[in-house]
């Protein structure tokens, strides 16, 4: 992953220029649209959502995409097209969620493990690879498996799996700031530890972080869905992208809307989220151009 | 090379160990009685019998005690036996392992074949349309579930195409029926892959192209194809062997997940019943062998990655 941009560039300049740069950059704004889009319908889901998602109609069970129903309904006659809206709740709240834990955890290991070094260094970046060293969605379902299925659990689950991620990220940017010189004018200036990391190493390690969020987001949205899909994530009724999968799959030949809605609802938004995280790579780091 | 190799084998003894630290944990992380989750409700059991079971699994001991118990055991191959049908975990394991590991093998190469000609092409035309739209296919396939591609695949292939999918043949048995049966889930596991690839042999390759060397056989009077093949192409696909190594474990995960949309008996759904019956052991296994496996590839990439660039050992 990408190291910290150089120390000096991104202070000196002004908000209008990197405006400019994200607009004509093409591939970011696209992204940003789709994820403020996806966030304003998460938001306004029950407002906006034509029917009730819970409200069985058993003698419209099966219907196909049309004027009453745009997405069809599902097996017990519940409006699809609803369910996606309410839908896009559940992925988003535990998609950030767990991207925030992941956050919170990995960056500060990281952070103190590039800026101190020594056996903390060590011990602690053993233990992210050891995290590494499982496939993110096996330990994902194992942890699931064995906490149990609910909305923290999950958010845990995921958090857990891309902490490592964010670890070395922020590692690798406090160890290029730590010899550097301003950090040793600032100690020299009795500065504590706590300060030179929050005032100098934390603003050069923005840059690398906030591209892996964008891109941690979109993973978190796939594993949630596919936990959800396993029966191990999301449980209905509540409705998640991944469960309606894991439900419309036994229509599938009957009713291919129920499954295919869904699937294109976890695209989108998940492809948002990785335009907006490659643009954003390539704005901030000069180097992969 | 000899001594690039012992190191490389003496800096995985620690994350070994942390996995099976990890793998000997999950259990313990079981929120009550793993026991009496097990028995579930129906069975009811006198204090004296559920102390008789403790001693019997040797979850009485200390949790150190257990763990060297358990550490000494998988060594010696023994993952314990299963819950629900008392059969060694290791040989249930050993004989879904194949479908898994094929399917995986067959993703991957799926994934090159689809990534190195278009990043290829990408490079070359760079900036051109084909590279634009290249670059949001990529994006794309990233974006896919690959379970929903896998649903999809079954609805397209089935209902309007009218393909038969087949059962799974061991490829013992017969090759062709394996390979038959195993296409449309290693397209669905690959085409994720195929997307990072691409990025990588473009990325990789403009890299190369850029080089002076590359100039100088140009200048030389070398045509496009021979400089392409003989001096860009082998270089630029040093960086991507090891970004395959990395891949296997999105694709040993994915099985999982594969498995159970196309209803493949492997090592994913002998995992995924597993789960649903709280048959532990047999989690535990299945976890264990997928990291090792993770781990091996990576070495045997990283071996590979060393031998075909000198540079790395000698650094």
């Amino acid at each position: 992953m990408a190291a910290a941009p150089p120390a000096e560039a991104p202070r000196l300049r002004t908000w209008r220029w990197w405006a400019r740069r994200f607009v004509g950059n093409r591939v970011a704004p696209i992204g940003l649209v789709i994820v403020v889009a996806s966030i304003v319908v998460a938001l306004l889901a029950p407002a906006i959502a034509p029917r009730d998602v819970r409200a069985m109609s058993p003698s419209d069970a099966l219907s196909p995409p049309g004027r009453l129903y745009w997405f069809g309904t599902d097996e017990f006659g519940r409006d699809v097209f609803s369910r996606v809206l309410v839908g896009s709740r559940i992925s988003l709240v535990v998609a950030c969620l767990s991207v925030l834990t992941a956050l919170a955890m990995g960056t500060t290991v990281g952070l103190t493990a590039g800026f101190y070094g020594g056996w903390w260094d060590a011990v602690s970046m053993r233990a992210m690879d050891v995290i590494f060293a499982f496939p993110a969605i096996l330990l994902a379902i194992a942890i699931m498996a064995v906490l149990g299925t609910s909305l923290f659990n999950l958010v845990i689950a995921i958090g857990i799996v891309y902490t490592p991620q964010f670890a070395r990220v922020a590692r690798a940017a406090a160890l290029t700031v730590r010899g550097l010189e301003f950090v040793d004018a600032a100690r020299a200036l009795g500065l504590s530890n706590a300060r030179i990391i929050a005032r100098h190493v934390i603003p050069n390690v923005l840059a690398p972080v906030t591209v892996q969020i964008s891109l941690s987001l979109s993973l978190a949205i796939l594993s949630e869905s596919a936990l959800s899909f396993l029966g191990l994530g999301t449980q209905p009724p509540t409705p998640s992208w991944g469960n309606m999968l894991s439900e419309g799959r036994q229509f599938l030949e009957l009713a291919p809307w129920n499954a295919v809605f869904p699937g294109l609802a976890i695209m989108v938004v998940v492809l948002g989220f990785n335009l907006l995280g490659d643009g954003l790579r390539d704005l901030l780091d000069p180097r992969l151009q | 090379m000899q001594r690039y190799l012992a190191a490389r084998v003496l800096a995985l003894i620690p994350v070994l160990l942390g996995i099976l630290v990890v793998v000997f944990l999950l259990i313990r992380l079981i929120p009550g009685d793993a026991i009496q989750l097990f028995l579930g409700t129906q069975v009811e059991m006198t204090p004296e019998q559920m102390a008789e079971l403790r001693r019997f699994f040797g979850v009485d001991r200390p949790i150190w005690v257990q763990f060297a118990d358990y550490l000494g055991r998988v060594l010696r191959g023994d993952f314990g036996v299963s819950l629900r049908t008392a059969r060694p975990v290791l040989s249930d394991i050993l004989q879904r392992l194949p479908l898994s590991f094929q399917l995986a093998t067959l993703a991957l190469v799926v994934a090159v074949v689809i990534a190195v000609p278009l990043g290829v092409l990408s490079a070359v035309t760079r900036n051109s349309a084909f590279d634009v739209v290249a670059r949001i296919a990529g994006l794309l396939g990233l974006s896919i579930p690959n379970f929903w591609l896998g649903a999809m695949l079954i609805l397209v292939f089935s209902r309007y195409l009218h393909v038969a999918l087949g059962q799974y043949v061991p490829i013992t048995q017969d090759a062709l029926g394996t390979l038959q049966s195993l296409y449309l889930p290693a397209l669905a596991l690959g085409t994720a892959i195929a997307a990072i690839l691409m990025r990588y042999v473009r990325s990789s390759l403009l890299e190369v192209l850029g080089q002076e060397y590359i100039r100088t056989a140009r200048g030389k009077g070398l045509r496009g194809t021979a400089v392409m093949l003989r001096h860009a192409l082998p270089n630029a696909m040093i960086p991507v062997v090891t970004v395959i190594g990395f891949q296997m474990g999105y694709l040993l995960g994915g099985t999982v997940v594969i498995e159970e949309i196309f209803a493949l008996p492997g090592m994913g759904r002998l995992a995924l019943q597993a789960i649903f019956q709280r048959d532990y052991p047999v989690v535990q296994g299945v976890v264990l062998v997928v990291a090792l496996l993770f781990v091996l590839t990576n070495l045997v990439v990283d071996l590979l990655y060393a031998w075909i660039d000198p540079r790395i050992r000698y650094t």
